[in-house]
This record gives C-alpha cells, structure tokens and sequence, in this order.
C-alpha cells in the first residue's frame, strides 16, 4: 500500500524524523490561509498524488504549470493552487491520463546546501533491509544505479537492531559528511531504518535528503509504501489510504481477495494462480490477441469470490471474449464451474466464453459443464484455448 | 532416486484441522505419502479423519517420527510455525501458506541459519517425487514418475509444466514448487544443484517469473555448474511494469526483473527456452535432443 507525501512526513515526525513545516490545502482558499499561518518567505506548493516525477510533471489543462511550485506570497499561492487543484498532473510515472490533484502541501522553503538520495528497501539477495545513500539526490535511483553505480552506498542492517551507529557514520564519512552533520546524519538514518522495520514498510525512499546551511539533515521529500502482507498488525494505516489513487476494479478485486490488474486488451482473462494467468495473457498476446486484465482467483477462493471476479471482468466494457483457464489445486475445478454457472444467471454473458480446466476435480466439472446446457466453448488444452477465445473475436 | 522426498520421509501437517490443512492432507494420505498426524495448538489428543492431533511439533515428532511437515497455519503465524518445526529438528518443511509478510521470512532465515532444516516456500504449491510421495497441493495424477527435475516458482504453472511433461512421454523424478515471494527458504541454486547430484534426474526444467534476479543468477549457475539438459520458461512477457502480478515478487520494479532480460541471460547459458506456455513440455525434449 502506498500512502501521500504528507501522511508519511507526518509519520515521520512522529517518529522523531525531521520534516520541514508543512500544511495540507484542499481548497484554494485553504492553500492561501496555510501561506499565512506558515508565516515564511518562501513556500513549496506540492500536489500530492501517489506517482513520482511530480516537480518535471505538467498538467493536461495547464500545459506550463509544474506539479510542484516555489511560491514567495499569497498571490503566488492563490494563482498555482487554483491552477493545480482539480487538474490532471501528468507524470513519468502515472502514464498518458494522469492523475487528478485533489489535495496540495504548502511545506516551508529551506535553505539548501546539499541534496543527498536515502532509501531502505528489503533486497531479495541480501534477504533483509539495506540502507541505500547517494549524493545524487534528486535523480531517480534507477538511473544513477545504471550510470553511475558508484555513487550508490548501501549497507544491510539487522531487523532487530536496525542501522547501527557506526554503520551510518561509516556511510557519513564515505560522502564526506564532518562535524555536527555526521551526528545528524547517524540520527537520521538510525532512526529511517527503525520506521522503516516498526511499521513493515516494502520502501521509504527521501529523494532529496536535504543538508540544510545550518548542517542539519530534513527529509524534503518522503515516499513510503507497506507490505500489504503485514497490514494485519498496523490497523490504524487503513485510514491513510486514498482509493481514489486505485483503480475502481483493482479495489473491489482487493476487497474480494482477488488479484486483479487491468490492462488494455479485449480478452477479459480468469485463471487461478500468479504464473498461469500472467502465462494466460503471455499466450494471447503470443495468438494475436490483446489480453483486457491480470486476474488470478488465488488458491482457495470460493464461489462468491468467483461469481464476483466474472462481474468485474464482465463490467469492463472493453471485454469482447473471455478466457477461463483453470488448473486445479487447492481450487476444484467443480467450485470455477459452480461460479461460472452461477454468474451466468447473475451478471448474464453476453460476449463468448472460453473455457479451459484440468486438475483437482476436473470430471466432475467438466460433466457440470456439458450438462448445464449453456453456451460455453470448450478448450482441451493451452494453445486451443487461445486460438479459440482469439478467434471469436475475428468472427 | 529422486530429491528431498524419498521412502524414509514421514510427514505430519501443521495447521491439519483448517479446512485447506485437513482436505490437502487427506489427498495427500490418498497419494500414498506417510502423513501420520498433525499440529493445531490446543487440540492436542484429538483427531481428525484419523489423524492424531498435537499440541506441538516436538510431540508430533516424537510419537510419529516425522521429518517433514506440510504447513498451512494462516499467514500471521506461519512465520513461527516455521520456526517451531524447525526448533523440533524437521529435516524438511514445506510452507504453502501465501501472504506470510516480508519481516517475519526475514527472521525465520536468520533463525534457519544455524538449523539442519531446509524450508520450502512459503506461498507454493509443494513438492512431489511421483509414485512415492506428495508433500502439497498439487493434483496428483498429473505427475508421472520420470527423469525430468522440476522447479517452479508458481504453482498452477507447475501444474501445466507436469501436465505437459506427460502428454509428451515425459515424467518427473521430483517437482518443486519454490514459491513466489520476495523471500524464500530455497532457491532455484538450491535445486539445480540436488538435481546436477541426482544421478535419476537426467533433465531439468525452470519456470521463473518477472521480479528480482533469481533466475539471471540460476542462469550463472547453469552456465557453470550444470551438466544436464535444462529447459526454462518465464512468465509475463506481457506484464506492465510497476503492477504486482499476483505473487509478492512478481513486480518489475524500476526497469528491472524483465521478462526479456530473464529469457536472454536463460539462453546465454545454453538454456532452452519455451516461446509460450503451452510449448513448456516440447521444450524439455528439444533440450534433451539438443543434448544427445
């Protein structure tokens, strides 16, 4: 789960993280009453919208407004808020569409000396929590990794203990970091990696760190998502979740416990498992068609959380066919049939259904199926299946 | 021959009175596999279905000598289910439960380190030697004893893989489901070596997926240890970049864990890879033609 710039510099403060001042505007109105109680010379406007690249991003409706926006007085705010609220900010990562800008953060300018990259991620390899520090702060670290790798530090850190002092001084002094700043620097990435491991955080990423004049270290942007896996023993982050940054038919998949991606094609896909249902979209687009979403029903769903899978895929209106491709495990074949016969009184097909099952109870299905009377194409294996749901499409 | 499941493993279940524990340890008893009882805290002495029930997998371990166990202990508690089968001195221990959270795989690898137990899973289907044994919930009858060695990291396309395998005359000595999260017990390494050891198994077959860089480094692997035919296939060719695809580890995240640079560094090693899922099996004998 991902959460706003806003909300995770409040979490950070509350973790005794250092923030710049900052106050959330929904209005326009509130974005110049929040310049008035910051009391600065100099703010920064800031749209928050969960995708990155927010400060190169342009808006559709104002081609030559950047999403975020240095502001020296009322007027300035005034003008850039009521440019930016309610317009879709485009960014490298939120694709051609966009993504509405419904709330700002008016954050306190500071004065900059330095602008360093600090990350925590949970590597694969390394099987735990690294710290990742750069002097390049402000780049994505993508791409200094690729260009640059050099200028990337990363040092592993305990789950139990988090980042020990003499591992952040180790990494302050590799950047060149003296005096007090090396004091500030051990405090904050110590503290960075106990927020990141108390609350089972996947990233938290301060891209810039900022190094003030003053030699103190505040995090100017703060990006922050959670395992979902662990979001049982953190109740209260429920309320942090903004679904209007999701996809409508992502988040009743979600509620559902499915596992739903949307995606551009007309052959609406139900599969069950991760790997056969991205296979299942490999395979359509390798026949020649366009696969409309990801869905797997995971492994023990039931037959309401079936029936509701068929109605989210049938509710796209893009959907032309659709594919059912089951292997039977944990999920009998006979529980899809079930489902699938159900929803067929339920939501009504209306578009040709392909269905392929093998596995765990697949006769009794298969009898299900052939006796249900209904108009369903059946598939005896991968390849068949393919061609037949592609075919409907061109007949 | 075959790996990790052989004539002296006896399994127990923990979790075996939840519905998915006691259904997949009845089919599992069904299949032939020694499953002798199970664990549910709390409902030791009683029985489910025949199984005697324990309180602890130290008493279970005592009183049906098992060596392995089958876990299905719902997420927030898998991570200590491990732990304690481990604790109790199984030698193997297969965890199918999906949604385990990242920090709780970390402390179990740390407190694995100096164990004499190896972890499957979690968030897989299992493991299976056909004809001697199924640890898991894979359909039995899809699996035909053979010389192929199996590795995958997703279940339903394990099943497929075996499934194909069949249909062209091909079985498997042992198929391992590795699983799909971010971090995992045993590796695709892990297995292609016991397979390379394996004098029964004469061919192998990878199945990754988009995410992380597990299968470019099984690919290194391959390339300088592995004598025998190997096959692969990696899914989601077709995946957006930044979506989780299901599995906690399926996500292409800043330009990396492709499909593509996946099948590429496969080939470079002398892999043969499947052009779609339904060319898995035909896959496996060109690269044993290839070979011979």
């Amino acid at each position: 789960m991902k959460i706003h710039e806003y909300q995770a510099k409040q979490l950070f403060r509350e973790a005794g993280i250092p923030v710049p001042e900052g106050i959330i505007a929904k209005t326009v109105d509130e974005a110049v009453a929040a310049f008035e109680k910051l009391d600065r010379p100099l703010v920064v406007v800031k749209s928050q919208i969960h995708a990155g690249g927010r400060g190169k991003g342009r808006f559709k409706e104002h081609p030559d407004q950047p999403g975020v926006v240095l502001a020296r007085s009322a007027e300035e705010v005034r003008d850039n808020a009521a440019r930016m609220l309610g317009s879709t900010l485009v960014t490298i990562q939120t694709g051609a569409e966009g993504k509405q800008v419904n709330t700002l953060f008016i954050e306190q300018g500071l004065d900059i000396a330095q602008e360093l990259y600090l990350g925590c991620v949970v590597d694969r390899e390394v099987g735990g929590p690294v710290l990742i520090l750069s002097t390049e702060g402000g780049m994505e670290i993508e791409v200094v990794a690729h260009e640059s790798p050099e200028k990337i530090l990363s040092e592993p850190f305990s789950i139990h203990t988090g980042l020990l002092g003499f591992q952040a001084r180790k990494l302050a002094f590799k950047l060149g970091m003296e005096g007090k700043t090396v004091r500030h620097a051990e405090k904050f990435l110590c503290q960075l990696s106990r927020f990141f491991i108390d609350n089972d955080c996947s990233m938290a990423e301060i891209n810039p760190l900022v190094i003030t004049g003053d030699g103190e270290l505040v995090a100017l942007d703060a990006k922050i998502s959670f395992d979902d896996n662990a979001m049982f023993r953190h109740k209260p982050f429920d309320e942090l979740r903004d679904l209007s940054e999701e996809d409508p038919a992502e988040v009743d998949a979600g509620n559902a416990d499915l596992s739903y991606v949307k995606l551009d094609g007309n052959i609406g896909c139900l599969v069950n498992g991760a790997g056969l249902a991205m296979s299942t979209m490999d395979l359509i687009k390798h026949h020649g068609g366009e696969p409309a979403n990801f869905l797997d029903v995971g492994g023990g769903a039931n037959v309401d959380q079936v029936s509701e899978a068929f109605r989210i895929i049938l509710a796209d209106d893009h959907v032309k066919a659709v594919l059912v491709n089951i292997f039977g495990g944990i999920m009998k074949c006979d529980t899809i049939v079930t489902a699938l016969l159900e929803a067929y009184e339920k939501v009504g097909f209306t578009v040709p259904l392909v269905v392929r099952l093998e596995g765990t109870n697949v006769e009794i299905a298969r009898k299900m199926l052939a006796e249900s009377g209904r108009d369903i194409i059946s598939a005896t294996d991968l390849t068949d299946a393919a061609q037949k749901v592609v075919a409907t499409l061109s007949s | 021959m075959s790996i990790l499941v052989t004539e002296k493993t006896r399994v127990i279940c923990q979790g075996i009175t939840g519905k998915s524990g006691l259904f997949h340890s009845q089919q599992c008893r069904e299949y032939g596999t020694p499953l002798l009882g199970g664990v549910t805290p709390g409902k030791g002495g009683t029985e489910v279905d025949g199984f005697p029930v324990f309180n602890t997998v130290e008493e279970a371990v005592e009183k049906t000598g098992a060596n392995t166990s089958l876990i299905f202990v719902p997420p927030p508690f898998c991570g200590e289910a491990i732990m304690e089968a481990a604790d109790a001195g199984i030698e193997l221990i297969i965890a199918i439960t999906e949604g385990v959270p990242v920090f709780d795989m970390v402390r179990v690898m740390e407190y694995l380190k100096d164990k004499n137990s190896r972890l499957i899973g979690p968030n897989c289907p299992g493991v299976i030697t056909p004809g001697i044994a199924k640890i898991g919930i894979m359909p039995g009858y899809i699996h035909t004893p053979g010389s192929v060695g199996l590795i995958s990291k997703s279940g339903t396309l394990t099943y497929e893989a075996a499934w194909q395998l069949g249909n062209v005359g091909l079985g498997q000595t042992t198929a391992v489901g590795i699983g799909g999260d971010p971090i995992i017990g045993t590796t695709f390494i892990d297995l292609l070596e016991l397979f390379e050891n394996d004098p029964a198994t004469e061919s192998i077959m990878l199945i990754g997926e988009i995410g992380g860089t597990a299968e470019i480094e099984a690919a290194e692997y391959i390339k300088d240890h592995v004598t025998k035919p190997v096959a692969g296939f990696i899914a989601g060719k077709t995946a957006p970049p930044g979506k989780r695809m299901g599995h906690a580890g399926a996500i292409i995240s800043g330009g990396s864990g492709t499909a593509d640079e996946k099948i590429a560094a496969l080939e470079a090693a002398g892999v043969i890879v499947a052009e779609s899922p339904a060319d898995m099996g035909a896959a496996v004998k060109r690269a044993i033609e290839a070979a011979a």
